[in-house]
């Protein structure tokens, strides 16, 4: 049986007058893959994310998520997508319970399906001794579940996660990988950006870009080999100056 | 002398123990790294370092000048570059430099030889006329690190530098550090990023406001007892499940397309004959994998937990 695909783009560009902030980009994302989205400030990233979360529209080329196209379809990809930024969109005052009662009501969630998510996550992401807490007193990596959760709460397809572990402790970060396991293996696509490099090693495959191209998509270990590199932060340095070399060569 | 010598240092806020009685020689011409992730205690420390904050139990010496009596002396010797971006936006580059120095008392003659050299370093001189609010992340953090320097400093305390920063210029910012550091400058820098610990000469592993471990990078990475190997098979999940049935195995941890598997003792040959056999085909391969900063730091903090209270 052929791999679902979940995000599929051809020759995506965006321009913003004669700037090209992505240029023509190929990507193809299964179902339940973890996919890391890597570059330098300004390589595109930002744009492309844009694009994929039906909130720009492309200069051109074409993009399907979910099997909807970005053209024609964007508020069925913002019903089907989930969206974790590293600068948590948690209310600090509310309580736990709470935060998950107003981002179900947000997404239109029934009262039931609502306590029902909320069971699932006390269980699932052990949150359920503090569910009385406020916010603003948890733990960073309390706080990172409750962020996870509340992203999920619809059930997304896909789930776009932003910076998810910087900053936190080793033991947390890795439980916090565990739920991002989980929840791909539970069918749901997880995307990663970052530019923290130790964050992309977790990731199934990753892509690099730069100047608006991908210059590398494999996975961290392909990459490693093949560029002969320890660390996917070496990777990354070598393609971007080997890049910036070649260019001057041929200037 | 030591460059840096922090005895018993502890620092409480109300009833929050931020340090609780840390020791440490920094040596001069050393760069040394506190590594550890948020809430370990690394700003306060170096806050406490640059005499902005007065110890609450022990003392630190700087040069041998004591940080809660001989502020003026130290805070001439020393470079001090902050984690928030401090820098006045509104002024372009050269104004921001010319700012520092004026503060510091650099004389005219040697400011312009000492422009030249951070210019040199930093590869700002293209963008001195721009406001360094509208610098990139990465020039602004040049820019900071070029007007902690200014006065050329004997010791330069650096507080996460290269948080937020991307890849390449975090990579050209630690070439800068290394280059600093073999004019003789000592220099104490904090990271959350485990994996820059190994550009330093030594480290000091923090956590919760305690030092877990110190030493130079490969000492502290030898420190991690078990041997770990780097795990691949058709079905990474039931090979997991797998693997935690099996004695002697210690840990398990999912990595992308691989799973880390640590043991108590080194399997044989012939175990991993037998695994791939009893797994169904579903084991492909397995590597000796070199620990990381990070295994380190797990390690160390489990053990920390078991009679830990919180």
């Amino acid at each position: 049986m052929a791999p679902q695909i979940s995000v599929q783009t051809e020759n995506l560009t965006r321009k913003f007058g004669h700037f090209t902030a992505v240029d023509r980009v190929n990507i193809s994302v299964e179902k339940g893959e973890i996919f890391g989205f890597l570059g330098a400030n300004g390589a595109g990233k930002t744009t492309m994310i844009r694009m994929l979360c039906g909130l720009l529209i492309p200069s051109s080329g074409s993009a399907t998520v979910a099997g909807f196209d970005v053209y024609r379809q964007s508020e069925q990809i913002k019903q089907t997508i989930g969206y974790m930024s590293q600068r948590f969109s948690l209310y600090n005052d509310l309580s736990i319970e709470e935060n998950i009662e107003f981002y179900g009501g947000i997404y239109g969630l029934s009262n039931k399906k609502i306590a029902q998510k909320k069971s699932e996550i006390f269980e699932n992401l052990k949150l359920g001794d503090w569910a009385k807490s406020v916010t603003a007193d948890l733990p960073l990596g309390f706080k990172q579940r409750l962020a996870l959760g509340c992203a999920m709460l619809h059930e997304p397809a896909i789930v776009f996660l932003d910076e998810p572990t910087s900053g936190v402790d080793p033991a947390a970060r890795r439980a916090f990988w565990e739920l991002i396991y989980q929840t791909a293996a539970g069918g749901t696509t997880v995307f990663v950006t970052t530019h923290f490099m130790d964050e992309a090693e977790y990731c199934n495959r990753i892509s690099i870009m730069d100047a608006g191209r991908v210059i590398a998509l494999d996975s961290p270990e392909n990459l490693k080999q093949q560029y002969d590199q320890p660390t996917i932060q070496k990777v990354f340095v070598e393609l971007v100056r080997g890049k910036e070399r070649g260019e001057m060569e041929a200037n | 002398m030591s460059a840096i010598e922090i005895k018993d240092f502890g620092k409480n806020y109300d009833s929050l123990q931020a340090v609780k009685g840390v020791s440490l020689l920094v040596e001069k011409g050393e760069l040394f790294g506190l590594i550890g992730p948020d809430g370990a205690g690394k700003t306060t420390l170096m806050r406490s370092v640059c005499t902005l904050l007065k110890p609450t139990s022990g003392q630190i010496l700087v040069n041998n000048l004591d940080t809660a009596k001989d502020i003026i002396s130290i805070r001439k010797i020393l470079g001090y570059m902050p984690q928030q971006f401090s820098l006045y936006q509104d002024l372009t580059v050269e104004q921001n430099l010319n700012f520092f120095a004026d503060l510091f008392k650099v004389p005219e003659e040697e400011r312009a030889r000492r422009m030249v050299q951070l210019y040199r370093f930093s590869r700002l001189e293209p963008f001195k006329k721009r406001q360094s609010g509208a610098l990139s992340g990465g020039m602004k953090q040049k820019l900071a690190l070029s007007c902690a320097l200014i006065h050329t400093p004997e010791i330069l305390i650096l507080d996460e530098p290269t948080f937020g920063v991307d890849p390449v210029s975090r990579e050209e910012f630690w070439d800068i550090l290394a280059a600093i550091r073999k004019e003789g400058t000592t220099i104490l820098v904090s990271t959350a990023y485990m994996d820059e610990a190994a550009l330093c000469d030594r480290v000091a592993l923090m956590h919760l406001g305690e030092f877990l471990t110190m030493g130079t990078p490969a000492e502290v990475v030898n420190r991690f007892p078990f041997p770990l190997y780097r795990v691949t098979g058709e079905n990474l999940r039931s090979l997991r499940q797998f693997f935690l049935k099996q004695p002697n195995v210690h840990a398990t941890q999912l990595f992308g397309d691989a799973l880390h598997v640590s043991f108590t003792e080194a399997p044989p040959r012939s175990a991993w004959r037998g695994w791939r056999q009893e797994s169904g085909g579903n084991l492909k391969t397995c590597k000796r994998q070199p620990p990381s900063i990070e295994d380190v730091f797990m390690e160390l903090t489990r053990k920390g937990d078991d009679g830990a209270s919180n």
